[in-house]
C-alpha cells in the first residue's frame, strides 16, 4: 500500500487555449492502491488535466512522469501503453455490438469473441462485475453500460484508472456496488482517480483530495482530515454555505393535470405508461428515477414537444377554468396565454442556440414580438444585460456565442431566460448536471424563488440528495411508470432508491 | 499491441479565439500576395514568360477598356445574384446545389412567355408576366425538394443536383420545339425585330445597357442583408439551421421555414433567369448558367454567407475568370494554364483560414522517449 514512486506524477503541467488558460503549473502525484478524488469547480480545468493524462491533448509546458520515468503521452494509444485507462461521462459504446465486440474494437490483436469472452468473464469474476459478453448494448441498462466500458479498459491492462463523475447516472444501489468494485481494485493495488461533484461520494470512497481553482492546483490532503465544508471552500475560494431551504408552499392549487398520459418512442417502444399525476402551484415536485425512465418525454410532453399515444394534459388557470394542453405544439400553448417554462436537459441542443450571441438566445421565445417583418433588438439586449447582471454570468460580454461560456454561466443564461417571462409553470430537467456547488446553489435559490412566487415548478434531477432536499413532493418512475409519490419532508433516501428500481413500492398516495 | 513512437511530436495545433479583424485581414491580404509569388514561379518555370506580363494581361482581361469593365461588373451582379440566392437556404444548412437548374428554369419560363404571349400583351404587361413566371418557376423548382425533406427527410443535395439535369433537359427539349429557323438547332434572338419583352436599357450611354442587372443587384444584396440579419424570417432561418430541436423547442414550424426559405432561394434564382434571358441574352441555350449556379456555392461559402462581403468574393471570381481567358489569348497560353492560376489563388485565399483559426505552437524541449 505504502508505495513511495508515484504510478503518476504530473510536474508543473501548463495548457492554454488561445487566451483561456486551463491548467496553469498543476502537480499532481497518484499512487498505486490509493483513490484520489478530484475536486474543483467547472472550468477548473480537471477535466484537461486527465485528458492529458489520457492522450487526448498535449501538455503546453512540464512533464509527466509513470511509475517515477519520465513518459510522453501524445495520443490515446500512448495512453493505453503506459496502463492508463479513462472511463467517460458519455459512453463511448456502440450500441449494435456486442458487450465482448465492443471491448475489443480497436485493439490490435487477432479476433477471437470465445477467448476474449472468456478473459472478460475472468475480470468479471475478479472484481465481482455482472456482465454478459454477447448481451447487446442496446439491451443493458445506462449502470451495465457503464460496467463494460469499465472492463474494456481493465480488459485493456489498465491499472490506472480515471473516472470521469461515473456516478451522475446510476442509482443509490447501483453506485454502492460501483463503489465496492473500486475498492476491490484499490486492494488489487491499481491507482484510481475519480472525478465527482457530489460529496458524500468524496468521503465515503476516497482516501485522498485534490483540488483545483481556476485552472491552479490548490493543494491535496487525506480525505479522513477533511470535511465536505473546508474541500468546497478550497474549490470555491471563499465560505460557501450548503444549505437547501424549503419554504412552505403557500396555498397550492393544482395547475396542470396530467391523465393517464401513454407516450411511445418512434419505434414502438413504451416510454410512458398510464402516468397521472398533478403538479400544484406554488410547490416543487420532484420526479425521481434513473435516467430513461420516462423523465424527458414526460416533460416533453408537457412542453408540447411530444406525440402523445393517449392521456390528457389540462393546464388550470386561477380561476379554475380547465385547457386541454395536449396536441399543441410550444407556440400554440403560447398563443393560449399559458405561460410554461421549460428548462430542457439539452441546453445547448434544444434550449439555447450554441452559435448565437446571449442577445439572440434571449430573443428565441420573443422574437415575434411587435409588428412588421423585422425583430425588435433592444428589448432582448436588455433582458441579457439584466440576466448577466442579475445572475452574475461571466462572459466577456453580451455579444459572446453562447458556447464559449462554461457549463453554468449557459445554465444561468437559460434559466433566466426561462423565468424571465414569469411564468405560471417552470419545468425543469437536470438543471445542475455538470454544474459545480457555486452555480448548483445559485440555480436552486432561483428555483426556490419561483415557488415562493407561486409558480408550480417541476424539478427533474439526478442528485438523489438535492432533489429530497428541495422538492415537497417527490414523484418516482420507474420503466416509464409511476411507482410511486411521496412526501419530501419525510421520504426515505432508500426508500426512493428501490422505487426507482421497481414498480408497487410502498407509496403513502398522496396525489 | 504495438510500440508505439514516444518521442514528442515537433509541433502541435491549437485553436485560436484572439485575432483582432485587423490581423484576419492582414493574413487574407498575405495570403493572396503569397499565392501571387507561388503562381509567378510556376509561370516562369513552366512557360518562361515575365509573370508580371501575365498578370498585367489578366488586370487588362477584367479592366482592359470600359466596356470590358462594365462586363466584369455586370458579370458580377449575376454570379452575385446567385450566391444572394443560395445563401438563406445554406444558412439554414439546406445544401442547395440546384442554383443551376433554377436559373434556368427561371430562364426557361422567362422565353416561354416572351416567345408565346408577345403579340397578345402589351410590353411592360409582357415584361411583368415573363418576371412573375420566372420567379413562380425557380420558386417552385426550390420547393419541390423542400417539400420531400420537410415530409420524407429525404436528402437534398441529390434532389437539387437531380433536378439541375432535369431542368437543362428540359431546356434542351424546347429549345427544339422553339428553335428559329428550322433547323438550326436552336432559339436565335427571341423577338429579335420587335425587341418585345427586352429589358429597357437605361439611359443611351454606353453603360445603359448594363445598369440595370447592376441596380437589381445592388437591391437584392441590401435586401437580403436585412432579411438575413434583421428580419423575424431572417432568425427564424438561422434557429433552424444551428438547431432544429431548439426551433421545435421555440415552436417554429421547421417544415414551413424550410419550404418558405427554399422558395425565396429558388425565386432569386428564377430572377437570375430572368435577367439573363430578357436583359442580356435574349435567346435560352442549354449553357446560359455556365456552372455559375456551383460558381456561387464557392462564392457563397468564401463570404461565410455575408452579403455584402459577397459582392466582393463575387467580383474576385469574376476577375480572375476574365483575367484567364485573357491570358490564354494575349499570351499564347492555353486556358488551362490560366485555370491553374485561379486554382492556386483560391487554394490561398481558402487555406489562410486555417491560420486565422488555429496557431501552430512549436514544442521547445525535445523530450527523450520514455519506456515502461
Amino acid at each position: 500500500m505504502a508505495n513511495t514512486t508515484p504510478a503518476v506524477q504530473m510536474k508543473n503541467i501548463s495548457k492554454h487555449f488561445g487566451r483561456v488558460i486551463a491548467n496553469s503549473n498543476v502537480n499532481l502525484e497518484l499512487y498505486r492502491g490509493e483513490i484520489l478524488a478530484l475536486l474543483g469547480e467547472n472550468g477548473s480545468g480537471k477535466t484537461t488535466l486527465m485528458n492529458m493524462l489520457c492522450g487526448l491533448y498535449f501538455p503546453d509546458e512540464g512533464e509527466i512522469l509513470i511509475d517515477g520515468k519520465p513518459a510522453t503521452i501524445a495520443s490515446p494509444k500512448d495512453s493505453f501503453s503506459y496502463g492508463i485507462g479513462m472511463v467517460h461521462q458519455h459512453f463511448k459504446l456502440i450500441d449494435v455490438l456486442s458487450a465482448a465486440e465492443n471491448i475489443v474494437l480497436g485493439l490490435d490483436e487477432k479476433l477471437d469473441i470465445k477467448k476474449s469472452s472468456a478473459k472478460i468473464k475472468e475480470i468479471c469474476d475478479k472484481y465481482g462485475f455482472d456482465v454478459d459478453p454477447a448481451q447487446k448494448i442496446y439491451d443493458m441498462s445506462v449502470s451495465q453500460k457503464q460496467t463494460v466500458e469499465i472492463v474494456k479498459v481493465l480488459y485493456r491492462g489498465a491499472d490506472i484508472l480515471i473516472l470521469d463523475e461515473p456516478t451522475a447516472v446510476l442509482t443509490p444501489q447501483e453506485t454502492e456496488k460501483l463503489f465496492a468494485v473500486l475498492r476491490k481494485m484499490k486492494e488489487d493495488n491499481k491507482a484510481i482517480i475519480i472525478i465527482t461533484h457530489k460529496m458524500h461520494e468524496v468521503e465515503s470512497l476516497s482516501d485522498r483530495v485534490a483540488v483545483l481553482r481556476k485552472g491552479k492546483y490548490i493543494g491535496d490532503m487525506r480525505t479522513a482530515d477533511t470535511n465536505a465544508a473546508e474541500m468546497t471552500d478550497m474549490m470555491v475560494g471563499r465560505k460557501v454555505v450548503l444549505n437547501i431551504i424549503r419554504p412552505e408552499p403557500v396555498n397550492p392549487q393544482p395547475r396542470i393535470l396530467v391523465n393517464g398520459l401513454t407516450v411511445k418512442s418512434e419505434d414502438g417502444i413504451t416510454k410512458l405508461n398510464n402516468v397521472s399525476f398533478t403538479i400544484r402551484s406554488g410547490e416543487i415536485l420532484g420526479i425521481a428515477g434513473i435516467s430513461g425512465c420516462g423523465q424527458k418525454e414526460l416533460l416533453e410532453a408537457i412542453a408540447g414537444l411530444q406525440v402523445v399515444e393517449s392521456g390528457s394534459i389540462e393546464y388550470v388557470d386561477d380561476k379554475g377554468k380547465r385547457e386541454q394542453l395536449l396536441g399543441k405544439d410550444p407556440k400554440q400553448i403560447r398563443d393560449m396565454g399559458v405561460s410554461l417554462s421549460f428548462v430542457p436537459e439539452d441546453r445547448l441542443g434544444m434550449g439555447l442556440v450554441a452559435n448565437m450571441d446571449l442577445a439572440d438566445n434571449m430573443m428565441l421565445r420573443s422574437y415575434e414580438n411587435g409588428r412588421g417583418p423585422f425583430t425588435d433588438r433592444k428589448a432582448p439586449k436588455k433582458l441579457a444585460q439584466s440576466v448577466v447582471k442579475d445572475l452574475e454570468v461571466v462572459t466577456p460580454g453580451i455579444n459572446t456565442p453562447v458556447r464559449s461560456l462554461s457549463g453554468g454561466n449557459v445554465q444561468k443564461i437559460l434559466v433566466g431566460r426561462e423565468i424571465a417571462s414569469a411564468p405560471k409553470v417552470l419545468l425543469t430537467a437536470y438543471a445542475v448536471r455538470g454544474l459545480d456547488i457555486n452555480a448548483s446553489y445559485t440555480i436552486y435559490d432561483l428555483i426556490n424563488e419561483q415557488k415562493k412566487a407561486g409558480v408550480a415548478v417541476v424539478y427533474v434531477g439526478e442528485d438523489l440528495d438535492v432533489l429530497m432536499e428541495l422538492s415537497d413532493r417527490i414523484l418516482v418512475l420507474c420503466g416509464g411508470e409511476v411507482s410511486g409519490v411521496l412526501d419530501g419532508r419525510t421520504a426515505d433516501r432508500n426508500e426512493v432508491g428501490l422505487l426507482m428500481t421497481k414498480v408497487g413500492g410502498n407509496s403513502d398516495g398522496k396525489n | 499491441m504495438a510500440k508505439t513512437n514516444k518521442s514528442e511530436p515537433l509541433f502541435h495545433i491549437a485553436k485560436r479565439s484572439d485575432m483582432t479583424l485587423k490581423k484576419a485581414i492582414l493574413v487574407r491580404v498575405i495570403a493572396i500576395f503569397a499565392a501571387l509569388v507561388v503562381c509567378a514561379i510556376i509561370t516562369m518555370i513552366t512557360t518562361g514568360l515575365n509573370p508580371f506580363t501575365v498578370y498585367g494581361s489578366m488586370a487588362k482581361g477584367a479592366f482592359g477598356t470600359a466596356r470590358k469593365s462594365w462586363i466584369t461588373v455586370q458579370d458580377t451582379s449575376i454570379l452575385l445574384l446567385i450566391a444572394l440566392a443560395l445563401t438563406p437556404a445554406f444558412k439554414m444548412k439546406f445544401w442547395n446545389i440546384g442554383g443551376e437548374g433554377q436559373v434556368l428554369i427561371g430562364a426557361l419560363a422567362t422565353s416561354a412567355v416572351m416567345l408565346k404571349l408577345s403579340p397578345y400583351l402589351p410590353n411592360p404587361a409582357l415584361i411583368a408576366v415573363m418576371f412573375v413566371a420566372a420567379i413562380l418557376a425557380g420558386g417552385i423548382w426550390g420547393v419541390l425538394p423542400a417539400l420531400f425533406k420537410a415530409k420524407w427527410n429525404t436528402n437534398e443535395t441529390l434532389f437539387t443536383l437531380m433536378m439541375n439535369y432535369i431542368a437543362t433537359q428540359l431546356v434542351a427539349f424546347y429549345i427544339i420545339v422553339w428553335e428559329y429557323p428550322k433547323g438550326a438547332g436552336k432559339v436565335g434572338i427571341i423577338n429579335a425585330k420587335t425587341e418585345l419583352g427586352w429589358l429597357p436599357r437605361l439611359g443611351s450611354s454606353m453603360g445603359g445597357k448594363y445598369l440595370l442587372t447592376i441596380i437589381i443587384a445592388v437591391i437584392t444584396t441590401i435586401a437580403m442583408f436585412a432579411y438575413l440579419y434583421y428580419s423575424k424570417h431572417g432568425y427564424e432561418i438561422c434557429v433552424v439551421g444551428e438547431s432544429e430541436n431548439t426551433a421545435r423547442y421555440v415552436g417554429i414550424n421547421v417544415g414551413k421555414v424550410i419550404i418558405r426559405t427554399m422558395f425565396i432561394s429558388g425565386a432569386i434564382c428564377g430572377l437570375t433567369g430572368f435577367i439573363l434571358v430578357a436583359g442580356i441574352h435574349q435567346t435560352i441555350t442549354t449553357s446560359l448558367v455556365g456552372g455559375q449556379g456551383f460558381t456561387a456555392v464557392m462564392v457563397s461559402w468564401l463570404a461565410k454567407f455575408n452579403p455584402i462581403i459577397m459582392i466582393f468574393a463575387s467580383l474576385l471570381i469574376v476577375f480572375l475568370k476574365k483575367g484567364a481567358g485573357e491570358v490564354a489569348t494575349s499570351c499564347g497560353l492555353n486556358e488551362s494554364f490560366s485555370e491553374i492560376l485561379t486554382g492556386i489563388i483560391i487554394f490561398f485565399i481558402i487555406g489562410c483560414e486555417f491560420f486565422i483559426r488555429y496557431k501552430i505552437v512549436i514544442n521547445k524541449k525535445t523530450m527523450k522517449g520514455g519506456n515502461k
